[in-house]
Order: C-alpha cells, then structure tokens, then sequence
C-alpha cells in the first residue's frame, strides 16, 4: 500500500528511527540545546562535547519525535563525530538547502561518505510539512554551537 | 437539556449515499485512491446547497449591506438579516439581537474576552477553563490575565477525557465571573454536561460562556434551554463557509458591553468628538461583513436541519461505536479519550509509530486525519501524548470509509513492524 514512500521512509531510516544511535545524555557538555516543535510536539535535546580545538569527540540526542526526526538526529550524530564546529555548521547549511529544494550539489564540500549518509533524508522534500522534521535536530545543533540554550521550528531562531 | 437525554423514538435514518452526492469534493481521488476525508473536526467538506446558495447571492443578489437605498442593497440586507434569523432558530435564541456574526468561533470568544472582560473584570476576578480547552479558549483568557490581573483558574478532566464535576465545582465561588468551557472537545470528542455547568456557574454568580464549535455539528443546542449567557461556534465546521461564525449572547449583557471594533457598520451617528453605537447586534459588526457566507451558513443550517440533528446524531453515533471497535482490534494502537457519551472523533497513538509518520502513511492510501496537539497542547500533557492522530467523522462517512482507515492502519502497523 505504502510502496511510494520507500523513498521518504528508506530501510536506514526505518532502522534509526527504531534504534537510534547515541540516544543518551552527555553530562556537562559544552554545548547543549534544546529543539521544540510544537506543531507536532517534537522536543529533542542535543549534546555536542569537543575537545581543546573545536573538534567534536561525542554527540547524542535525548527525546521524542516521528520516525523522520529521530532517524535525522541519530545519523547527524554519527556524522558529527570527528568534525570541527565550522563544519558541522556548514554541513547543517547545506543538508537544510538539500531539504528544502532537493539539490544534493547543496552537500558539496562533505566527504562521500556523509553526503551518501546525508542523501537518504533528501526524500523529504516531497513533503513540505514534514521539512521541520528532518531538520530539528540540525536546527537544534546549531543553536547549541551557538550558546542558545531553545530554539524552535516556528520562530528560526537558530536556523 | 436535549442532547443529553436517551432518544424515546429512533431517528429517522440518514440516508448516507444520499449525503455523498451533495458533496462534490467526495468524489475526488487523493494519491489514485477515493478520498476519505476524517477530517471534519478540523473543517467540514461542502455541501452543493452551500455552494448553490454563495453563488447565486453573488450572482444575483449582491451588493453591501445596510447602506444603500437601492433595490441590490436592500436584497443583499434581507438575505444576510434572513440567514441571521435562521441561526435564531437553530439555536433557539430569543431574539435576532442575540446573534452576532463573526469570523470564527475564535472571534466570537474573542470579541467577549475584550468586550465584556475589559469593562467588566478587576483585579482577582477568577475565570474558570478547563483542560480539555482548545487554544482559542484558552488564549484569549490569558490576555485578560495579563492586562487586568484575572486569575484562570483550569477544572481538571479523569485520564478517560471526562470533566471531573465535582472538581469543578469546587473551583466556583464569590471570586468567580465566568465559565469559559468546551461543549465539546475537538481532540478526545468528551461532551461535557453544559446544562449542569450552567447551573452550578449561575447558583456561583458567574456568566458561562460554551464553545460550541465541534458540538454544534453533532448535538441539538438550545441556549435557552442551556441557559448559558454566550455561545460561540464556527460555520465551517458546519458543513458553511469558513470566514463566517457566530456569537450568541443574551440580550441584556451584550447591550451593556462596549463594541469590539470600531467602524462603519457599528455605528448610529459619528462626529469627531463622539460617536453612538447601532443597535444590537450590529454594535458588534464593524465593517462590511462577510455577507454571502453567511447566506452560506444559513444554507448549511437548514441542510443539517433537513437532515435532522437526531438522525446525524444516530449516524455519528454508529460510526463512532464501529470505528472504536475497528482501531481497538489493531495491535499497538491505543484510543485516547474514552468518556462516556462522548462523540464522533476518535484519537489515538500508536506503539509502532509517530502520529505524524501514521498521517503521511494513511494519507497515501487517500485517508486524510489530523495528527498533531489539535491546539490543545495542555491537554497532551495532560495525558502525557505529544500528539495523538485523530479520526472524526460528519454526516457523509460511512463504515466502509472506517474500514479503509482500519486497513490502512494494519498497513502502517506491517511497514513499521
């Protein structure tokens, strides 16, 4: 019945919204925010710990959300490993242009390997209304790089 | 109070096929598949006599209202002022003064929250919600809050969805000056007792006003009988136009409350240092109005009346009683507000998937339903969901429709497995 949406909801998908990866709290983690969306209830928390310069060495997600959000936050937290802040930031630039208008030149600059990772969510361009979804995570991230402490889909604080 | 009494004589049956054909839109396809819309909590689907009836006014009988001394304009004033006594009589009003029109019923409670709330409350005055409140109920209460030092004080409802009377009762007291309460809750489909609301908000002091704008669409209302003092409802919940909604108000206080708006319309006599109030209920109507959707909504009226508010009711009432039965069969899913008497919405979570992947599954099957917090986010905490889905039926659905929103669950269920 649902054969269409194979290319929205993709086995890797599927997988890490069931299990998703680096689900737990980090205490004390430099940065650290918290992602709403309240036009469905969405609420993630990000942790991001880096070391001396700026290079991420763990992070993880705590919440609740749809297949799509969850599977998004726990494969941005396996990409993240191992990145500094600047391109963590600029790859949540680029995956945000991939969302919103299918382009997947917008990932350019990011190793195969993660724009192949990145490239499963680009389903979600044919669904306008779940964008916010795929996105929360990112968007949540991005606010933590930045020392704010709550951003939510419907103000762009953050984006 | 009639809806809450057990119906002696069985309903005239509706004639569901019959229904259909008046509604052009049901014979759409959505993703290849037959459109089942269970979605009419949010906004109902159209009518062709709805349709019919915006077309021809502005076709053939337009112009403003109560302006000009032209043929157009005084046909144009009859329509509008007919299609006002029509919601006269559906809602057993006293009087045609008693019904303002509006935009919504988010207006319409609004418009009391300023009109009566800012001329009429002191600091610690108490307004009494409850939890099931729609944010339209619950926001403009909170504005009161903040510029006039009122206190909101929320009646607390059981896991089951059901108001908890004596909770609320014990919530009334001197302090207390409204009642501002659901007769009907959008996200669980909860009826509320009004008339025994009504009763205990009155021996308190306090004026009670209902919204209306889900129940309106299944039960008979009669305020008179209610005697609540304000009763708010939206057309295009039922089966009207949107952009068009009504306020009723007992005569005496919504004389003694100052207009909402100011402008054309409102006005007897303008001067720049002064100016006088029209009459009721145009006091309340500043600007042109929404003139022909509220022949729509008359339209929609006497459709729904033709139908027979009992007959709707019965039908409702199977649907809810089969659709419970259907979704409860289905593993994992869990049916969220169970309260006695309850009517024509089924929400529910469950355990293989988000409400918000349930809705974009379903949808491929061509079953649209709401999914999200339905503008009660309180109510979600409350129960401790962050969103559930929700089916909620109107006059046109059939069980067959129930049974491919079923099917279409037992798919989701197979592909998040």
């Amino acid at each position: 019945m649902f054969d269409e949406l194979r290319e929205l909801y993709q086995e890797v998908i599927l997988d890490h919204g069931k299990s998703p990866r680096n689900f737990r709290a980090i205490e004390h983690a430099k940065h650290h925010a918290r992602g709403d969306n309240p036009m469905c209830g969405d609420q993630l928390e990000v942790f991001v710990e880096t070391d001396g310069n700026g290079v991420i060495t763990d992070a993880s997600f705590v919440g609740r959300g749809c297949a799509i959000s969850v599977a998004s936050a726990s494969l941005m937290t396996e990409i993240l490993q191992g990145k500094t802040i600047d391109q963590a930031r600029s790859m949540f630039a680029g995956f945000h242009n991939m969302c919103t208008t299918g382009d997947e030149d917008a990932l350019a600059g990011i190793t195969q390997d993660d724009a192949d990772r990145l490239q499963v969510l680009s389903g979600v361009r044919e669904f306008p209304i779940r964008v916010k979804c795929v996105t929360l995570a990112w968007h949540t991230m991005n606010a933590a790089t930045k020392g704010v402490e709550e951003v939510s889909t419907e103000t762009g604080e953050g984006a | 109070m009639r809806a809450e009494a057990e119906t002696l004589v069985p309903a005239p049956a509706l004639d569901v096929e019959a229904v259909r054909r008046d509604f052009p839109i049901l014979s759409r396809t959505v993703h290849g598949k037959p459109l089942v819309f269970l979605d009419s909590a949010a906004s109902a689907q159209k009518p062709r006599q709805v349709l019919d009836a915006e077309r021809y006014i502005y076709e053939h009988e337009y112009a403003n209202v109560h302006r000009g001394i032209y043929h157009l304009s005084q046909v144009a004033t009859d329509r509008m002022e007919a299609a006002r006594e029509t919601v006269r009589r559906f809602l057993n009003a006293g009087s045609a003064r008693e019904i303002v029109f509006t935009r919504n019923a988010t207006e319409s409670i609004n418009l009391v929250a300023a009109a009566w709330g800012r001329s009429s409350l002191k600091p610690g005055d108490e307004i009494v919600i409850s939890e099931m409140e729609h944010h339209s109920n619950i926001i403009p209460w909170q504005f009161l809050r903040d510029e006039k030092e009122v206190v909101i004080r929320v009646a607390p409802v059981s896991d089951e969805g059901e108001l908890l009377i004596d909770e609320f009762a014990a919530l009334l007291g001197p302090k207390t000056r409204l009642v501002a309460i659901t007769h009907m809750s959008n996200a669980l489909g909860s009826v509320t007792p009004v008339a025994r609301i009504t009763r205990l908000a009155h021996d308190a002091g306090a004026l009670v006003l209902l919204d209306g704008a889900q129940a309106v669409t299944h039960l008979p209302v009669d305020v008179r009988d209610l005697d609540c003092d304000f009763y708010a409802f939206s057309g295009h919940k039922l089966y009207g136009p949107s952009g068009i909604g009504v306020l009723y108000g007992k005569e005496a206080l919504l004389d003694a409350m100052p207009p909402y708006m100011g402008g054309g319309e409102m006005i007897r006599s303008v001067s720049f240092e002064r100016a006088e109030w029209a009459d009721l209920p145009h006091k309340f109507e500043a600007g042109t109005p929404a003139i022909a959707q509220s022949v729509g909504l008359a339209a929609a009226i006497d459709y729904v009346i033709g139908l027979g508010m009992d007959a709707i009711a019965a039908h409702e009432h199977d649907l809810l009683t089969y659709a419970t039965q259907r979704l409860s069969s289905i593993d994992g899913l869990r049916i969220i507000g169970t309260a006695p008497g309850k009517a024509s919405v089924v929400s529910f979570t469950m355990d293989c998937a988000h409400p918000h992947d349930v809705g974009t599954l379903v949808d491929r099957a061509g079953v649209a339903i709401r999914v999200g917090h339905h503008c009660a986010q309180p109510l979600m905490d409350r129960l401790g969901v962050a969103a559930t889905a929700r089916a909620s039926f109107g006059v046109y659905n059939t069980r067959s429709e129930v049974d491919s929103l079923a099917s279409a669950l037992e798919a989701v269920r197979e592909f998040f497995g």
